[in-house]
């Protein structure tokens, strides 16, 4: 029974809950789902309502990055073609007559419309087929070259995001629960300099300072794991001060709720209230957070992979960059952004399969 | 009627002679009872003047931006850009160390590297706010129309549902690749991604504010939308905006240094934040040349963190609920 009375107030709380976080949480859906199922009564064979919407709106969820996927391959093709041509003609463009320049670049294809060139691009990419390399490793499939290293990079992209988590969410509980006290503040000057200061000057800094303190080799060796420690540290830096911060800010909004003053004066154990109550609900927005932190990592990875020397996608796309290699660059845009996609879906999938707050199916939904 | 009129003139008539008298109504006196003393930003300010750390770091940001606009003019400032020969061999004076002539030494070709510092939070300075600032005009005029145009409504969330789904670093590597690296193509950069996120923010807080019953009420009395926006839902948002641009100014800057570290970033004839930071980093390896990284990252690191702490705090301030 007083289970039972709290599940009400914090159901009640749940729906008096609008937008705070961004989202248009539907005041209304509980009760007009509610009576929908009460109406066709009759047991579907089908999915349950819930389960329906559920499928409508991830489908619809991935139509929509589909298409968002089409529309950045698109702008990558045509910004491209915008590029210097010497991108394309690689080392031997010092060497060739105007004449040899024009055959090469027609053999390429790139004299053709621009429609056939887009229609090409797609058939191409259907096939895996992303181009070969231009400077960087002359004539050698840009497919190759990133499957060589995409492992290192989703390797240490996961890795860090795994101790950030470890990290940061029991960071940010702590200082939740101590708010206003030194752990909070100390927690606080951490985020606020990690967010605010560019990480290339902390990355620098720790390499640089840590490896002569603790005398760690600077470059990466796959072979030896001590080298592994201060890229994925580093790495893990800035998801774990958005992990921290974001658990802190939910944690102490959710503490500041009425059911959980209730909860107090009924003397529900303090534990009991933080792992039952004010955790469970503090953790559902950070759910869409979670898979979105591969993007983070992009960056980090960027810095890291080219400062340690980790031969991973990172560290390619730098040398791509400085070589002018159009193809691989074009590339590592489209996987990254393919990356970048998947984690904003699987982000909002688990956030709608957590919280049953979100409206599916037909509105406006803003992140 | 006329019977009632009278008696009513009767009464008025009676009144006005023996009982009552009309007491004189003073239009001026009577709207002086609604004055109050309270003033938005007189409080803001008082607020923000509690935050002890905050009020420390505009000031030491005040002094920062007025020195790196004095500095070229002030006695015994050397060139950013000129190669300093050593007198006696003729030579470039490349990496000296800190010392009377060159206050923070000079670089790996002999410039000297306190000018260059303060010319690069020069550049990097104008490129913040240069960015910050378009973010805000396009931001709001964007996030205005969307949130409170209801034809617009869907088409944009629409839009932005696509667009938002781009990664942000990746557009800024794409245009920095393909523009030619200058000031300008790298504020452009960094336009294109920034004010999507400044145009949710306002058009967020306009959806529901729109609908207020003092905006209902102003809409009823005929009061045009463009004022309805101007006078009664910006002035709410500005804590709001002002948060957004400060906080735009630091990650701009740190846009730049990322850029610059990839290999867009501006030429290196022309010092920044970021050049310096990346000079500074091929010198890395070798104990004795580390000023020429510190130097440059402890600036950035001031001024970064100086704008995100004021950024804050003054949101902070502006929000009337801290109002005493």
């Amino acid at each position: 029974m007083k289970i039972k009375l709290l599940a009400d107030v914090t159901n009640f709380e749940l729906c008096g809950h609008n937008s705070k976080f961004g989202r248009n949480y539907a005041k209304a859906k509980l009760i007009r789902g509610d009576t929908e199922i009460k109406k066709s009564a009759s047991p579907s064979v089908f999915l349950k309502k819930e389960d329906e919407m559920m499928l409508w709106y991830i489908s619809k969820r991935l139509l929509q990055s589909v298409l968002t996927l089409f529309i950045i391959i698109t702008i990558v093709f045509s910004l491209l073609r915008l590029m210097p041509e010497e991108g394309y003609l690689g080392a031997a463009a010092n060497k060739m007559s105007p004449a040899q320049q024009e055959v090469y670049l027609t053999n390429l294809g790139l004299r053709d419309p621009l429609l056939v060139q887009l229609g090409n691009f797609y058939a191409k990419l259907f096939h895996g087929d992303l181009g070969k390399s231009v400077t960087y490793r002359t004539d050698v499939p840009v497919v190759t070259i990133i499957a060589d290293k995409i492992m290192y990079s989703l390797l240490f992209g996961l890795g860090a995001v795994a101790l950030s988590l470890l990290i940061g969410v029991p960071l940010g509980i702590l200082m939740a629960q101590m708010k206003g006290r030194w752990l909070d503040r100390l927690g606080t000057g951490y985020i606020v300099i990690i967010v605010a200061v560019p990480a290339a000057v902390y990355y620098l800094v720790i390499q640089m300072y840590i490896t002569e303190i603790f005398h760690l080799p600077m470059l990466f060796d796959e072979y030896r794991p001590i080298t592994w420690i201060l890229p994925l540290t580093s790495m893990a830096l800035a998801p774990t001060a958005s992990y921290a911060m974001w658990m802190r800010r939910y944690m102490v909004d959710e503490l500041n709720k009425d059911y959980i003053k209730l909860a107090r004066a009924k003397g529900v154990k303090e534990r009991t209230l933080m792992f039952k109550h004010v955790l469970r609900n503090a953790f559902i927005p950070m759910a869409q957070y979670l898979p979105a932190t591969i993007l983070f990592t992009i960056t980090g990875s960027i810095y890291i992979e080219s400062l340690y020397s980790i031969p991973g996608m990172g560290g390619l796309l730098v040398d791509a960059i400085q070589r002018q290699d159009n193809t691989i660059v074009q590339g590592l845009v489209l996987v990254f952004s393919s990356l970048g996609i998947i984690g904003l879906i699987l982000g909002d999938i688990a956030m709608a399969l957590v919280d049953p707050r979100i409206k599916l199916g037909k509105g406006e939904s803003v992140r | 009627m006329g019977m009632y009129s009278e008696e009513i003139n009767n009464i008025s008539n009676k009144s006005r002679e023996t009982l009552f008298e009309f007491a004189e109504v003073d239009e001026r006196q009577a709207e002086e009872t609604a004055y109050s003393n309270y003033s938005y930003w007189r409080s803001t300010w008082k607020s923000f003047l509690k935050n002890r750390i905050a009020v420390f770091l505009l000031v030491g940001v005040l002094i920062i931006v007025a020195f790196t606009i004095l500095q070229p003019y002030l006695p015994a400032q050397k060139s950013p850009t000129e190669i300093y020969l050593n007198e006696q061999t003729g030579l470039q004076a490349r990496n000296m160390s800190p010392n009377a002539e060159f206050w923070f030494g000079t670089n790996s070709i002999g410039q000297d590297l306190w000018s260059r510092i303060w010319a690069g939070t020069r550049t990097s300075l104008f490129i913040g706010c240069v960015v910050a600032l378009v973010e805000a005009i396009v931001g709001i005029t964007v996030g205005t129309l969307w949130g409170f145009s209801r034809k617009l409504e869907v088409p944009i969330t629409q839009l932005y549902n696509v667009v938002d789904n781009v990664p942000t670093t990746i557009v800024l590597i794409l245009m920095s690749y393909i523009l030619r690296p200058s000031i300008s193509t790298i504020i452009i950069a960094m336009c294109i991604t920034g004010w999507v996120e400044m145009a949710r923010f306002i058009r967020n807080q306009i959806v529901i504010l729109r609908d207020r019953e003092y905006n209902l009420a102003s809409k009823c009395l005929g009061t045009p939308d463009y004022r309805i926006i101007l006078k009664n839902l910006l002035p709410y948002l500005i804590s709001v905006i002002m948060l957004r641009m400060s906080l735009a100014i630091p990650f701009a800057i740190g846009s730049e240094v990322f850029l610059t570290y990839i290999g867009l970033g501006l030429p290196i004839s022309e010092p920044s934040l970021g050049n310096l930071i990346n000079e500074g980093r091929v010198l890395m390896m070798s104990p004795e040349l580390r000023y020429q990284l510190i130097f440059p990252s402890i600036v950035l690191s001031v001024i970064t963190i100086a704008f995100y702490i004021i950024g804050n705090s003054f949101a902070d301030a502006a929000d009337p609920k801290n109002h005493v």
